[in-house]
């Protein structure tokens, strides 16, 4: 949440030097934290594509609710779960219909140190720790994942003294790449590169052990005229998105 | 009112950092101070914009430098590792250290202000009297020094009250050990809960507002303006 | 090179000289400042550190006192050594058996003046408690403010308290610095006859730090006389002020002072007759009655001393005196000159113009007569 820029423009002006053309709009969007990276790599192919250009605002899922509701001038919302969006939708404040899933994430228990984990849920069992790092299970949904595979495991009790919260899943990360816990289930999209660990060692959670985490997309009421709003979203949906989303540690 | 038990936990948690965090920051704040308002030394500038650096950070930078220097790399962490004291991130500890930073200027600038009105001229006078200079500072420098020592633990008390940032990077939000009554608002924000961040907020708000009021207040009647 | 014309009676008698003595040498360079005295002043009585302000004498008196240490200094107070840096010895300020009376009073603004007046004197032993608290805020006529607090204090009660705080701690040394020179002139004469009484009262060696003559004249024993950081002059005041060669002495205000007795008076003229030692010569002044036998002080300006060679008749001057040529100095502008004389066992200045001077043929051991025009009386109570 800190280490990058909120409100980055990712406006890029090579891009849209080529594909000047009437067609050319902006389009705002409120982004959640964990899906910095992928949607800055989508939008520069999509801008490249279609000539449009894509302002985006990161921050956590319910601050972005918040500013929303208040009149922030927000037309596509990209959430972290899939709670607040529909929330959004039924208060009329989205366009009915235009909610979608546009990625799942994947929970993964990860350690900075390079041989902690051996790929299994081994260490968490032991519980030879001081720190696990959670995100906020009220706040993220990458929290609660995390809380029932705990419960899953019936290790909930056990470790309960261990475990710290970050606000957000980028914070419990924090926690864990400065070592001050062990330890901490944060989401693979953070600690995956290029299809694969960038450092520290991990488990990839099963799906089985929580309940999907969905990142839905939703169509603001201020974007609903907006023809790059919605070649957004559609272009999310397809193809060439699906395989940045994916290399990113997220599910399609 | 829809106050839960982890709120009311959190504002008894935050009352006692803030004490304690005054406390000790009167104890440390006021050699400091005292040293910063008679000293020539060429250190007087450099140490002094070091303890005002809080006052233009933003607390998630203190926070951040806290977390790496208090985690079991840093230079802290390896300090009390070595101590035995284990690392200090994520415990009460942890936060009152990391306030201790926080509030440092809300306490050392009133106190060197008040140190420095009162100049050499009754410390000089009380040696002439046969006081030793530890007798000096207590029976005539920190009487003379009172209304200083009100405003420094009275905004050293309200700030770290105040303080979100450093706890927040620093805590891992752990009820009855770090869940401070700031991060519990943002909880409730952040989990929608508007009606528990209303009334833990306007607590603060009217908190705040009390001690400033009190602050003014009792100045005014000390100064006769 | 009058000096050595006067020579000087020596401070203290020879029986005492072991005993009763200051010596003090502090040399302090910096830049912009230098301070170079070495000192030999009486053990008793009060020694006055006369000069312009920037003439060193508040930074000396600090030394005495230990606030500022000379880094080449000597200091020994009747046999005490609270100084001697050639043997790395410095006795903290608190250890030192003083008081110190600052020029702006420096009462603890958050105690009444009662525990103004306690704190020195509750931090000395009991057994070397010389001076009852009464006694003192008797001395002083402070006992009416004793629950005030300081900022309630008028300047000249604010010096009094001073005072007082200061004699409780029973000092072997007294040191004042200009106790008087944020008064106005009502002040200065309320709290004048209380510093006069200190010096007839107590026992205690005072150093008085003063730009003022008239203080001086009033109050010293002895004059040190400093400018620019070095002591022009230091001997019993009746000699120094009559030296000629310091010469800020004798730009307007050259004065003798002379000690005499009520002799009479003339209540019909309201006129005091003053008798000089040494001379059946009075002086005469209108004057507020004074008993017959009462020591008093006067003080005579140089220039309204005047010369003549026979004794004057059927003039209105009333005080005609015989006295002697002892020396005589050029002033500056070469057009005036400052005559020393004796009359009876008192000395006296005049100053004349040269011409007069040479018209007089006056020279050494001369007899003539001398004009007084106007003479003030310094003490009385």
């Amino acid at each position: 949440m800190t280490e990058r820029t909120p409100r980055t423009c990712l406006a890029l002006f090579a891009g849209l030097a080529f594909c000047a053309s009437a067609l050319a709009e902006e389009v705002q969007v409120a982004v959640a934290a964990n899906f910095t990276a992928p949607l800055q790599a989508i939008a520069r192919k999509f801008e490249k594509e279609t000539g449009h250009n894509v302002v985006a605002s990161f921050g956590a899922t319910g601050q972005l609710y918040a500013q929303i509701q208040h009149g922030a001038p927000f037309e596509v919302y990209l959430a972290a779960d899939d709670s607040t969006p529909a929330k959004l939708e039924s208060a009329g404040l989205g366009v009915a219909g235009s909610r979608f899933t546009y990625a799942m994430g994947s929970l993964v228990l990860w350690s900075a140190k390079a041989d902690y984990l051996d790929g299994s849920d081994a260490v968490l069992k032991q519980g030879q720790f001081q720190h696990l790092a959670i995100a906020n299970p009220k706040a993220a949904p990458y929290g609660l994942a995390a809380t029932q595979v705990l419960d899953k495991l019936g290790l909930r009790a056990a470790l309960q003294s261990k475990l710290v919260e970050g606000q957000s899943i980028t914070q419990a990360l924090q926690f864990v790449s400065t070592g001050n816990a062990e330890l901490g289930f944060v989401a693979l999209s953070q600690v995956f590169k290029d299809g694969q660990l960038g450092s520290g060692s991990a488990w990839i959670v099963p799906q089985t052990l929580y309940a999907p985490i969905n990142q839905d997309a939703l169509l603001l009421k201020q974007g609903q005229h907006n023809p790059a709003a919605r070649a957004l979203l559609e272009y999310l949906q397809g193809p060439q998105a699906a395989a940045i989303i994916t290399s990113y540690g997220y599910n399609r | 009112m829809p106050l839960t038990q982890a709120d009311f936990d959190a504002v008894l948690l935050t009352l006692k950092l803030a004490s304690l965090t005054t406390v000790l920051l009167l104890l440390i704040g006021t050699p400091i101070a005292w040293w910063l308002a008679r000293t020539g030394s060429w250190l007087k500038q450099p140490i002094g914009a070091i303890v005002a650096l809080p006052l233009v950070l933003p607390p998630t930078v203190i926070g951040f430098y806290l977390l790496v220097s208090m985690g079991p790399h840093g230079f802290i962490g390896q300090l009390t590792q070595s101590l035995g004291l284990g690392t200090l991130t994520f415990t009460f500890s942890g936060l009152v250290i990391g306030s201790l930073f926080y509030s440092l200027p809300f306490v050392v600038q009133p106190l060197q202000n008040a140190f420095e009105a009162i100049g050499r001229a009754p410390l000089e006078a009380a040696a002439t009297l046969r006081a030793n200079p530890w007798d000096a500072f207590f029976t005539v420098v920190l009487p003379l020094a009172k209304p200083g020592f009100i405003t420094a633990a009275i905004l050293g008390f309200a700030h770290t009250v105040g303080e979100f940032g450093v706890v927040l990077m620093i805590g891992g939000n752990i009820p009855g050990k770090t869940q401070v009554a700031s991060v519990q608002i943002y909880n409730h924000v952040e989990t929608l809960e508007y009606a528990q961040a209303h009334w833990l907020a306007g607590g603060m708000l009217a908190f705040s507002f009390i001690v400033l009021l009190a602050l003014y207040s009792g100045r005014r009647v000390r100064q006769g303006w | 090179m009058l000096k050595q014309l006067f020579g000087g009676q020596p401070l203290v008698g020879p029986a005492q000289a072991a005993e009763k003595l200051i010596r003090a040498r502090f040399k302090i360079e910096r830049p912009g400042f230098a301070l170079d005295v070495d000192l030999c002043l009486p053990g008793r009585g009060i020694s006055a550190l006369f000069g312009h302000s920037g003439s060193g004498k508040t930074s000396c008196l600090r030394c005495f006192a230990g606030l500022d240490q000379a880094p080449d200094g000597y200091l020994e107070v009747n046999g005490e050594l609270w100084q001697d840096s050639a043997n790395g010895q410095f006795v903290a300020p608190h250890q030192r058996a003083l008081g110190y009376v600052f020029q702006d009073a420096n009462l603890f603004a958050h105690l009444s003046v009662r525990r103004n007046l306690e704190y020195g004197r509750k931090r000395i032993p009991a057994h070397s408690r010389r001076v009852p608290l009464e006694q003192a805020v008797e001395l002083l006529g402070i006992g009416h403010l004793l629950q005030r607090m300081p900022d309630n204090l008028s300047g000249g009660e604010r010096q009094r308290v001073a005072i007082a705080r200061a004699l409780l701690t029973s000092p072997r040394l007294l040191l004042m610095d200009e106790p008087l020179a944020s008064l106005d002139l009502k002040r200065k004469l309320e709290v004048l006859p209380y510093l006069e009484r200190l010096h007839e009262e107590l026992d205690i060696p005072i150093l008085y730090v003063s730009h003022s003559p008239d203080e001086v004249a009033r109050l010293a024993d002895h004059l040190v006389v400093l400018d620019e950081g070095k002591v022009q002059a230091s001997g019993p005041l009746k000699e120094t002020l009559l030296r000629s060669d310091l010469p800020f002495m004798f730009e307007e205000d050259a004065e003798a002072v002379v000690d005499g007795i009520v002799s009479h008076y003339e209540p019909d003229y309201r006129l005091l007759s003053i008798r000089l030692s040494g001379t059946d010569a009075v002086l005469q002044l209108t004057h507020a009655p004074l008993a017959a036998g009462k020591p008093v002080r006067v003080k005579i300006k140089a220039r309204d001393v005047s010369l003549s060679l026979q004794q004057a008749q059927d003039t209105s001057l009333l005080n005609l005196l015989p006295a002697r040529v002892e020396h005589w100095l050029a002033l500056d502008n070469q057009a005036q000159m400052l005559v020393g004389l004796r009359v009876g066992d008192e000395r006296m200045i005049a100053r004349i113009t040269r011409y007069s001077f040479d018209r007089l043929g006056i020279h050494a051991q001369q007899a003539l007569w001398v004009q007084v025009k106007s003479v003030s009386l310094l003490a009385s109570d």
